[in-house]
């Protein structure tokens, strides 16, 4: 794989009178945005056609440090404000930066929405287990045991997996990594970006901050080596039987699939709406 | 000249529809002011359902039938709950085979038109779903408050594609027994 | 262009027809929705329309999507509009407050029903006076109309657009059940005369890069157009002119939000708009605005017959309030009241704006049905 030189990504796609981030170091943020940044690189997209769309949390501050249009809504909302950002306006391409608790707590229900319909959106998806920004609270993504404030005996809840919840909701594209595995992680970006319909690419991302601290893995080395020991590649993962698989994460490609997109199927509906009023033949 | 007309039947009947086809008339086709109202229960069918219309030469300012002038009243809780509103001297017609208990004493104080108008309209159009507008042609004969040619637009506006000829019969005879109401041969 | 309803002559229509037909008129391409009575019909009004004018009518998930939708929509330059009643209301007060925040242009009807909660959802109410004015937290400034008449919905959903685009801010449309779904005759003006107003798009690059600059000096800054190469960036956060995220700097704070609440209270004379009757020799007022005023203009008439000098003040915009219109009342009468269907709201702004010139006393009326012209007399009398 073939690296554009980092200076120059920096420099064409971040605005530099927003920085610097307010991310804590170890953070794997700048390392998913990287990412992201390099594959849009690649594919030669045009910055002035993307929008960029957030909710709350560490990762929804990422559209103000990138030099393309942003929208950083409130709390789980990103994808209701997407879906009108893309259907008004379905020449744009709509990058969805997110966390975990952001997406599959407080905007659960809009996240299965936007899939159920299809949106034509591009979700990047930082996973760290935990509310970073309000200091370590539990997330629903938090496995079994987990520390965090809200939990500090450990958490007692079971876990959402967000990937095989977009999975089964009916996501185009759906693949997990950790941010330890860059190349896989990039050509999945690379892929959901081109993927028209809805797709979602998440990332098991330190926060040694608010979650590892918590968690005796103070520092981002420690997590990533706890990923690589929790994470089952998804071809491994079928031959190991549910007991193997209790407390792991499972790696790799969900899902890819072309089912027509929201704005395909309305553009569909809008002609099949003049013909039945009689208004084209 | 403020003319009140209160509608009062059960959700099926074309309560409304009629209330929206007197108001139409007279607002569209007659250059009057008028405004329809209406209430309805939680349900979609069967629940008690009521229209009122005010129709006047000035624009209406309370919306509501404060002493109607006209009734129809096609259920019994209907005539219960509402005939006591009607203004003294006020026309009421009454679908009779639907409101078997009457209250004759006040009825003393109305002019009082009692028909079997769902039976009337299947045997007019074969539909009993027509008697809304039949009723409509005969409120329009003895009330005088719209032009016959009005209604017959409005109920033309009103009505689904293909049943055009069906209602318009409904609706002329409707004009046919008002007709003969005031000509005292009912 | 094309209308999927005939233009330039009368209907006979309910009100949220007229406020769907207005809205498409208006030059509204975008509406995004959640079913509830009695603003179903403007819903469904507008998915029958929407795809025949080439603009979107989507069935979001819940009322918190909706407005975000509309947000969202209106962001990429289309005017946008969602419709709701009471608990969906309270619902979008989240994303209303960011709207405010970000001075997104867009239109939010209300068509008040019994409350709280679920209350009488088939009957009609005035009880969300005071959340559509203060609803959403935070200090702040919105616009809210009170339409009466089914034409009047007609008309205030236009101007509810041309004022979301001038000032850059969301308005509220706050009319009733009764109004919804009555029918009324609606004279639907020919589309070439509609006045129409656009929102003020930056001049240059430079001009959209700082999207919340007072560039024209009257506090309403050109807004970016998403995909036009503005590279805009814009925050619910406080932010400064340039959308930066500035959280603990008490000066940009007070400078944004100063200026979000003066665009709107620095323009009064030229959003308040409201109607008067027999009011100059009056010795008693009615204050009433919506649904109400309509009991109110009858019970006038009839007082009036009676030889009491009683006059009307029907508002048509409850926000922003004009104070010191009321104390002026105040001075020439010798009492004021103020029918309302809830238990007392515009009643306190009244209250506030009399400042003791006059008894206020409030007429209130709650439980579905408008008050009769006779509940409103015999309090008089």
């Amino acid at each position: 794989m073939y690296l554009e030189s980092s200076y120059k990504i920096r420099d064409k796609y971040l605005r530099t009178d927003m920085l610097p981030t307010m991310f804590c170091p170890g953070c794997g943020i700048g390392s998913v945005l990287q990412f992201t940044l390099r594959s849009i690189e690649e594919l030669g997209w045009k910055q002035d056609e993307v929008v960029w769309v957030s909710g709350i949390g560490c990762s929804s501050r990422v559209p103000g440090y990138v030099n393309f249009d942003g929208l950083h809504t409130t709390h789980g909302r990103a994808l209701a404000f997407a879906t009108g950002i893309k259907m008004a306006n379905p020449d744009l391409k709509v990058v969805v930066f997110a966390g975990d608790g952001d997406m599959s707590a407080i905007g659960g229900n809009h996240f299965i929405h936007a899939i159920r319909r299809n949106l034509d959106v591009t979700v990047i998806l930082i996973n760290n287990f935990t509310y970073g920004m309000t200091g370590g609270q539990v997330a629903p993504t938090a496995l079994k045991g987990l520390k965090g404030t809200t939990a500090p005996y450990g958490n007692f809840e079971n876990p959402f997996d967000i990937s095989q919840l977009a999975v089964a909701a009916g996501a185009n594209y759906v693949a997990r990594w950790s941010v330890f595995n860059y190349v896989q992680g990039m050509n999945s970006i690379k892929k959901a970006l081109q993927k028209k319909g809805f797709s979602l690419v998440e990332f098991l991302s330190p926060c040694p901050v608010s979650f590892g601290r918590r968690n005796r893995m103070k520092t981002a080395p420690e997590l990533i080596r706890w990923y690589q020991k929790i994470t089952v590649p998804i071809s491994k993962a079928k031959k190991m039987s549910p007991e193997e698989l209790e407390g792991k994460v499972i790696i790799g490609e969900f899902v890819d699939r072309d089912r027509p997109s929201l704005d395909e199927e309305y553009e569909r509906y809008k002609e099949r709406a003049k013909k039945l009023m009689g208004w084209e033949e | 000249m403020r003319k009140e007309v209160l509608i009062g039947g059960f959700g099926g009947q074309g309560v409304i529809l009629a209330g929206v086809i007197l108001g139409r008339a007279a607002a569209v086709y007659d250059g009057l002011y008028a405004v329809q109202t209406q209430a309805y229960g939680p349900e979609s069918r069967g629940g008690a359902s009521r229209a009122e219309v005010v129709i006047s030469d000035e624009p209406v300012d309370y919306p509501k039938a404060l002493n109607p002038k006209y009734l129809i009243l096609l259920s019994q809780e209907a005539y219960d709950k509402y005939l006591s509103f009607g203004d003294d001297g006020a026309i009421i017609l009454i679908e009779e085979e639907l409101v078997p208990h009457r209250n004759k004493e006040l009825e003393e104080r109305f002019k009082v038109y009692a028909l079997p108008f769902t039976e009337i309209a299947e045997n007019t159009t074969g539909l009993s779903l027509t008697m809304n507008i039949l009723v409509l042609g005969f409120l329009t004969k003895v009330s005088g408050i719209i032009k016959e040619e009005s209604i017959e637009k409005a109920v033309l506006d009103a009505v689904p594609k293909g049943t055009e000829e069906l209602n318009l019969k409904a609706l002329h005879k409707g004009f046919e027994l008002g007709k003969k109401a005031l000509n005292g041969e009912l | 262009m094309r209308y999927p309803f005939s233009v330039g002559r009368s209907d006979f229509i309910q009100g949220d027809e007229a406020i769907a037909r207005a809205a498409i008129l208006a030059g509204c391409r975008f509406y995004a929705g959640y079913p509830i009575t009695p603003a179903s019909e403007i819903f469904e009004a507008m998915a029958l329309y929407m795809p025949l004018v080439d603009g979107v009518s989507i069935q979001m998930e819940d009322e918190l999507g909706s407005i975000a939708a509309v947000i969202g929509a209106s962001w990429t330059g289309a005017k946008a509009m969602t419709a709701t009643s009471g608990p969906g209301f309270s619902l979008m007060m989240e994303n209303l407050g960011y709207a405010v925040m970000t001075e997104t242009p867009m239109v939010v009807v209300d068509v008040q029903r019994g409350g709280p909660s679920t209350g009488q959802p088939t009957l009609a109410a005035q009880g969300d006076v005071m959340q559509a004015i203060w609803g959403t937290h935070g200090d702040h400034s919105i616009i809210v109309l009170t339409p009466a008449t089914v034409q009047e919905a007609f008309d205030m959903t236009i101007r509810a657009f041309n004022l979301a685009e001038k000032y850059r801010t969301p308005v509220v449309l706050l009319t009733d059940g009764e109004v919804g779904h009555m029918r009324e005759r609606v004279n639907i003006p020919d589309p070439d005369e509609i006045e129409r107003i656009y929102r003020k798009i930056p001049k240059s690059k430079e001009q959209g890069k700082y999207p919340f600059r007072d560039w024209d000096g009257d506090g309403v800054p050109p807004m970016p157009v998403f995909g036009r190469g503005y590279r805009a960036y814009i925050t619910g956060l406080t932010h400064d002119e340039r959308g930066k995220p500035k959280t603990v700097e008490a000066e940009i704070h007070e400078s944004l939000i100063r200026r979000i609440v003066d665009k709107i209270e620095k323009n009064k004379k030229d959003i308040i708009d409201y109607e008067t009757f027999d009011l100059d020799d009056a010795d008693v007022a009615i204050v009433s605005y919506g649904i109400a005023s309509r009991s109110a203009i009858r019970a006038v008439k009839i007082l009036r017959k009676e030889g009491i000098k009683a006059g009307l003040l029907k508002l048509n915009v409850v926000w922003p309030f004009d104070f010191e219109m009321i104390e002026r009342i105040a001075e020439r009468v010798n009492r004021i009241y103020v029918a309302e269907m809830n238990l007392g709201q515009v009643y306190h702004l009244v209250k506030e704006g009399a400042n003791g010139k006059a008894e206020v006393e409030l007429i209130p009326k709650i439980g579905g049905e408008v008050h009769t012209p006779k509940d409103i007399i015999e309090r008089v009398r």
